[in-house]
């Protein structure tokens, strides 16, 4: 299985605290990656330094067959180079329909003037309705997605992330606050796309780590504490002394 | 000219024991001697008293400087019987008191119908003034003696070097005889006859700040513009300055007027005199065979006047090639006025050595410029820095806040008279009107605003029209004064380069006093605990007790209370118009942004910073403030494309939120 | 595609059509064509009403659409103003130079003729050399090409710079503000070639069209003013329509998210920001002309917050919010503020309109923005269908009205 994502020896300070420390690590083209690790471990920094939001001090991020580096690109250029994010709140363009929702998300040209002169066509149309059908949304396209509910928005923001049709999507705790059922939809929705992609998962909720059924990467003070199945970690002493000691 | 009135002075000097001793034993030399010119004094003019004025001195009476006193004081009449002066008084019935100025007796009362007054004009006055100094720089009351120099520094007199100089030894008072001094070494340079007395003399004020030293020796340096023909030699006595080539140093045009008002080229044809040639001549349609309708083309009219001159008709034309030519055959010099180069010389290194000086001293004086702009942003800005930067809410009325708290200040003073006082009163009132207008904004619109910042901007826009137009329906459009009290008076006089006036002096230290008081109570009270808390996280503020109502309230008020206070501060140095607030609402924020938001640091800094560059390009380019305000707001823009948090910014995922 | 985009849109087919009712009826109440209901200085009022709702349209798509809170607009508003002022100013002093130097005996040399013009227009700044800046001046498609240009590259060199240094939010409103305060102080300078605090005078006088009335020439910029009102509400309808639009309301919303789908948000800013910089200019290149004059005062800061005040008060985020707000707010404020209300007597005060209307207008405007932040436009979306047209004051004008009329079919 070739390298997708290669992040090496990566730092980050903010103020004099080390936010990021020395972290490496790597991820498949099609593979299922949880990311735990205690508040403050440094989880939400790595995600901001993959998709160009945080410069970091030292360190590499290689991506895809090209081996191009992330750091001088930025972030709409990782974006359009295939890594979607979801964020930890649901954030969708509340004001705008479903439909609108999606079609922006669609992979197409980005630029200014060939959004301008875009029109959607029916296949257009067809793959944002197939999406929508995806996420359990398909009778809710014309509604304005400010009015869905919660679990509803988290679900468009990952059909917003698989309209993207990125290689690598990085999901920040997207079961916080569903039911039991939405989250086994979310599940399901999840390992799915992590059939022809790669996907990080960053997590809290070790319950739902458990049913995605993947390798699992521990963080702590910005560094990697163990790497492996989840029963593989779970039985490190050291992950048992940072979630359990202190 | 100078040397000849310097040789009078001397010649009349060395004959003034002769002419004492000339004096015929009539009992009365004053009144022979004021005889002699009766005619000049009673319709005395300024160009024909001169000569008066110095028989009198040379006289060496002992009685003149009484005569010239009362002369210049309008007190010395005729009496018309016989043409006698005497010093007159008038006494409460209408009579003269006559004196004679031989015996100093009165010699009894007349009535003005016989006597006629001497009334010396100004610029009699003047020259009779400057005699006068003479006398006085020796009088027994120093403060006569003071007056004098005065009146000597200001016009300065070869004839009164001499005095001057005899007049240092017996000087008893040393404030007084430094002074003479000095006045003696800057009438050296300028007058003495002696070239090596005045080159020592200007070694002497090498270096010296002083402006009258600099307005004695400028003038030994003024040059004029002269030429030569390129082959001849300079006359020999010209002490040239520098050689000047034409195009380089001197405009072409000039230097060619320079030949033609010397006679040696002929002057150049300007395109109107040929126009109007060109009109005078018109014959049948055509001047000098050219159609009048062709003459829009500047060739055909040149080829129409060359037709009229060759014609004879017209002065030839001066064609570029002829006029480079005569340019070619000369050279062109500036010559100093004064003729020793040994003299020049050292005034120029003396001058060298004094700008190097006031060169350095311009540039303190600059700093403190700089510190004291500053200073009023800071102020200005502080309470924005609060409002901006610690709540985040943008209140574009804040410069109406200054200006409101200038008007207090305005309106204390109509009430209040004794200055100091009014002050006093009006900076805690500016702050609680302020203050109470702030926190009444932020109760009725701002609250409701919270997490709508552009909409807060907008609203507050709105408030600030109004205010704006409020006052100005209150109090009119004119600039109304806001008077220091008479102790902010004046300047701290450093030398004649540095100086800062005393109500800057008082911004700066209002400004630090703000700086320590917003330090303070952020870090050592209630509410400045309560304030970090509520900026860093306001729903874990609120769950632990702290109200953010409240906090919001009185930090909003804090900040206008301070604007308020500020608008005093700069009302006592600006005109207080309804448009006061505006003229430093953009500065205002320029300094916080610029700062770095959140941070009273960063306001110092970025005060400090835009104080400095408004000054600095000031200087570069004096003549247009305007200007300097443009390229400072356009560097700032520029300013932000590298630091776009301010220059102390708040690094970490925080604040990218 | 055309007639979808109007059978999906059929407000901006309604307003296209009160336009040009407003326009016809206009016309012909007019002195010059018409029955002379209404005088020429107000039909030169609404030529400039149409103008202000032009820029106000540029300004709803920059801050409605987009959520950039530009304090800038006026000031291309007032540059495209100052490019169409040189040419007309400089023909037409030009036409009276040439008249009176033809009575001169020996023809004037194009030198002359060029250093007379400058001596008529750069006396007052004491000069008569014409600065670099007027070198396009006596061309006509030079200068209108300019009046794109100029703001056009303005807004390219200085968003460029904001946007790509992350500037955002009230940081971007406050540079924008700087800019516009440091281009006003800029002409304010005699030395920075366009006549100082002078300004550019006699615009209102077509060069060559001495012959025809002013009555006819304010109803041609009518008719321009309604028809660049018109084009401008097609395309910025047409831009806002499409993904186009649904792009740039996703950064106003979340200007993150739409980085993290891949766009590159400051292009899509600077394209805005750069299309309705345009406008504006255009929108001033057409408003100065019956203005009769500009001058630095009409690019001060001020006048950029008097826009969004409109854009705010006329309801953000639909263009024809923006229309109403511009035609009703300036209509208003230039009723106020000409005398015409009669003044209201206290007792103890009389409150005269003249000075007061500020004071309103500021008031009014924070309570717009804190109970009404739809503005107009949304007290009309609660009326529509149920209430006739509301008339804020008999005597606006049918400007308002045919205004009113379209938002009740809406």
């Amino acid at each position: 299985m070739s390298t997708l994502l290669e992040v090496s020896g990566v730092s980050v300070t903010f103020d004099g605290f080390r936010a990021i420390n020395n972290l490496s690590f790597q991820i498949g083209k099609a593979e299922l990656r949880a990311i735990i690790g205690p508040n403050g471990a440094g989880k939400t920094t790595f995600m901001d330094i993959v998709t160009g939001k945080t410069r970091p001090d030292t360190g590499r991020v290689i991506w895809g067959d090209k081996s191009v580096s992330l750091l001088k690109m930025s972030e709409a250029q990782i974006a359009r180079a295939g890594v979607g994010r979801k964020f930890q709140r649901p954030t969708v363009f509340e004001d705008q329909s479903v439909f609108d929702n999606l079609l922006l998300a669609l992979k197409k040209d980005r630029g200014p003037f060939p959004v301008l002169f875009y029109r959607s066509s029916a296949r257009d149309r067809e793959r944002v309705e197939e999406l929508a059908g995806e996420i359990g949304l398909a009778d809710q396209l014309p509604r304005k997605s400010g009015e869905l509910s919660h679990g509803q928005k988290q679900w468009l923001e990952i059909g917003m992330l698989l309209a993207q049709d990125p290689q690598l999507l990085l999901v920040d705790e997207p079961a916080a606050g569903m039911t039991l059922e939405e989250r086994e939809h979310t599940t399901d929705l999840l390992v799915q796309a992590a059939k022809t992609r790669a996907v990080v998962v960053v997590e809290h909720d070790m319950e739902f780590v458990r049913r995605l059924n993947c390798k699992v990467t521990v963080l702590h003070e910005g560094a990697v504490l163990a790497e492996g199945g989840l029963d593989h970690v779970t039985a490190n002493k050291d992950v048992i002394d940072v979630y359990l000691g202190r | 000219m100078r040397y000849l009135r310097a040789a009078l002075a001397g010649l009349i000097l060395l004959a003034v024991p002769l002419v004492a001793q000339q004096a015929p034993e009539s009992g009365t030399p004053v009144q022979d001697l004021l005889q002699t010119h009766a005619d000049q004094i009673a319709k005395s003019s300024r160009r024909t008293i001169q000569p008066v004025i110095d028989a009198l001195v040379a006289s060496g009476l002992p009685q003149i400087e009484t005569v010239l006193a009362t002369w210049q004081a309008r007190e010395i009449w005729q009496r018309e019987s016989d043409g006698l002066f005497f010093a007159a008084t008038e006494t409460d019935n209408s009579l003269f008191e006559l004196t004679d100025f031989d015996t100093g007796e009165p010699i009894g009362a007349f009535p003005r119908d016989g006597l006629a007054q001497v009334k010396p004009n100004s610029g009699v006055q003047g020259l009779i003034a400057t005699a006068l100094v003479q006398f006085q720089l020796n009088s027994p009351d120093p403060a006569q003696r003071r007056q004098a120099l005065d009146s000597l520094a200001r016009a300065p007199d070869a004839t009164l070097l001499a005095p001057l100089r005899a007049s240092i030894e017996p000087e008893t008072d040393p404030d007084i005889r430094a002074r003479k001094q000095r006045l003696a070494t800057l009438l050296t340079i300028a007058h003495d006859s002696n070239e090596a007395a005045r080159i020592a003399a200007i070694a002497e004020v090498s270096g010296d700040l002083s402006v009258d030293v600099r307005a004695t020796l400028n003038p030994l340096l003024s040059t004029h513009r002269t030429f030569a023909a390129a082959d001849a030699p300079l006359a020999g006595d010209q002490n040239v300055a520098r050689t000047l080539v034409p195009g380089r140093d001197i405009p072409v045009t000039e230097a060619y007027a320079l030949l033609v008002a010397a006679g040696d080229a002929p002057a150049l044809v300007s395109e109107g005199a040929i126009r109007e040639a060109l009109a005078v001549n018109i014959a049948e349609g055509r001047v000098g065979g050219v159609p009048i309708a062709a003459l829009s083309d500047p060739e055909a009219r040149n080829r129409a006047y060359d037709a009229l001159a060759a014609a004879g008709a017209v002065p030839p034309r001066v064609d570029t090639a002829e006029r480079d030519a005569s340019l070619a055959a000369h050279r062109f010099y500036d010559v100093y006025d004064e003729p020793s180069a040994a003299l020049t010389d050292a005034a120029q290194q003396a001058l060298g050595s004094i700008e190097t000086r006031v060169g350095i001293n311009q540039a303190l004086d600059l700093g403190l410029d700089a510190l004291s702009l500053a200073s009023i942003y800071f102020l200005a800005a502080i309470g924005l820095a609060i409002t901006f930067g610690v709540m985040g809410v943008i209140n574009m009325a804040h410069g109406e806040f200054i200006m409101m708290g200038a008007y207090t200040g305005y309106v204390v003073q109509q009430v209040i008279p004794d200055y100091t006082v009014s002050i006093l009163v009006a900076l805690p009132l500016a702050f609680a009107v302020t203050f109470a207008a702030g926190v009444a904004m932020e109760r009725l619109v701002i609250r409701h605003l919270y997490h709508r910042p552009l909409e807060t901007l907008l609203a507050t826009f709105g408030i600030s029209i109004a205010l704006q137009q409020i006052a100005k329906n209150i109090f009119g459009t004119q600039a109304r004064p806001l008077t220091s009290p008479g102790w902010l008076d004046g300047a701290w006089v450093l030398n004649d380069v540095v100086s800062i006036s005393y109500i800057r002096i008082a911004i700066f230290v209002l400004a630090l006093i703000f700086l320590t008081l917003f330090l303070f109570i952020m870090r050592h009270t209630r509410l400045g605990l309560e304030t970090r808390a509520v900026t860093q996280n306001p729903r874990m503020a609120a769950s632990m007790g702290i109200n953010p109502d409240r906090v919001n309230m009185l930090s909003f008020g804090l900040g206008s209370g301070i604007a308020g206070v500020a608008g005093v501060a700069i009302g006592l140095y600006a005109k207080v118009t309804s448009e006061l607030g505006q003229d430093y609402i953009v500065q205002s924020f320029m300094t916080v942004v610029v700062g770095g938001v959140g941070n009273i640091w960063g306001t110092l800094l970025g005060a400090t910073m835009i104080g400095s560059l408004q000054k600095g390009i000031e200087w570069l380019n004096p003549s247009n403030t305007l200007a300097a305000q443009t390229y400072m707001i356009v560097f700032i823009i520029i300013f932000i494309q590298f630091r776009p948090r301010g220059i102390i910014a708040l690094r970490g995922r925080a604040a990218g939120d | 595609m055309t007639r979808s985009f109007f059978a999906r849109h059929p407000s901006v087919l309604v307003f296209i059509a009160c336009l040009a009712f407003f326009t016809l009826l206009v016309t012909i109440l007019s002195e010059g064509l018409g029955i002379g209901v209404i005088s020429t200085s107000f039909v030169k009022t609404l030529g400039k009403t149409l103008c202000l709702c032009l820029v106000a349209i540029a300004m709803d798509l920059v801050w409605g659409y987009a959520g950039i809170l530009s304090l800038g607009h006026m000031a291309f508003f007032g540059l495209g103003g100052y490019m169409i002022g040189m040419w007309l100013m400089y023909e037409r002093t030009r036409d009276i130079v040439v008249t009176s130097l033809a009575d001169v005996e020996i023809p004037p040399t194009p030198q002359e003729i060029s250093d007379a013009i400058g001596n008529q227009i750069f006396g007052v700044v004491g000069s008569s050399d014409f600065p670099a800046v007027w070198a396009f001046a006596p061309s006509l498609p030079a200068q209108l090409a300019l009046v794109v240009l100029v703001p056009g590259l303005l807004a390219l060199v200085f968003g460029w710079l904001a946007f790509r240094s992350r500037v955002t939010g009230v940081y971007l409103s406050i540079l924008t503000q700087a800019m516009t305060l440091a281009l006003a102080l800029y002409l304010f300078q005699n030395d920075s070639g366009l006549r100082g605090n002078n300004g550019l005078s006699g615009l209102q006088n077509l060069p060559g069209a001495d012959t025809i009335p002013q009555s006819l020439i304010s109803l041609w910029f009518l008719w321009g003013s309604a028809l660049a009102l018109g084009l401008g509400y097609l395309l910025l309808a047409w831009v806002v329509s499409g993904k186009f639009g649904s792009v740039i309301r996703g950064i106003r919303d979340d200007e993150a998210r739409v980085r993290f789908l891949g766009y590159s948000v400051e292009g899509y800013k600077l394209f805005v920001f750069v299309l309705t910089a345009v406008i504006a200019g255009i929108a001033g290149a057409l408003y100065y002309p019956q203005a009769g004059i500009i001058n630095p005062a009409e690019l001060a800061p001020i006048a950029s917050v008097y826009l969004a005040v409109w854009v705010a008060i006329g309801g953000r985020g639909r263009l024809y919010g923006a229309v109403i707000g511009a035609a009703f707010v300036s209509l208003v404020s230039t009723w106020f503020t000409s005398g015409q209300v009669p003044p209201v007597d206290l007792g103890f005060y009389t409150i005269n309109w003249v000075d007061w209307w500020q004071v309103v207008l500021g008031l009014s405007f924070v309570l717009v923005t804190i109970y009404a932040p739809k503005g107009i436009a949304g007290l009309f979306d609660l009326a529509a269908g149920r209430f006739p047209p509301r008339r804020h004051g008999a005597a606006l004008g049918p400007d308002d009205g045919a205004l009113r009329e379209k938002e009740a079919e809406e």
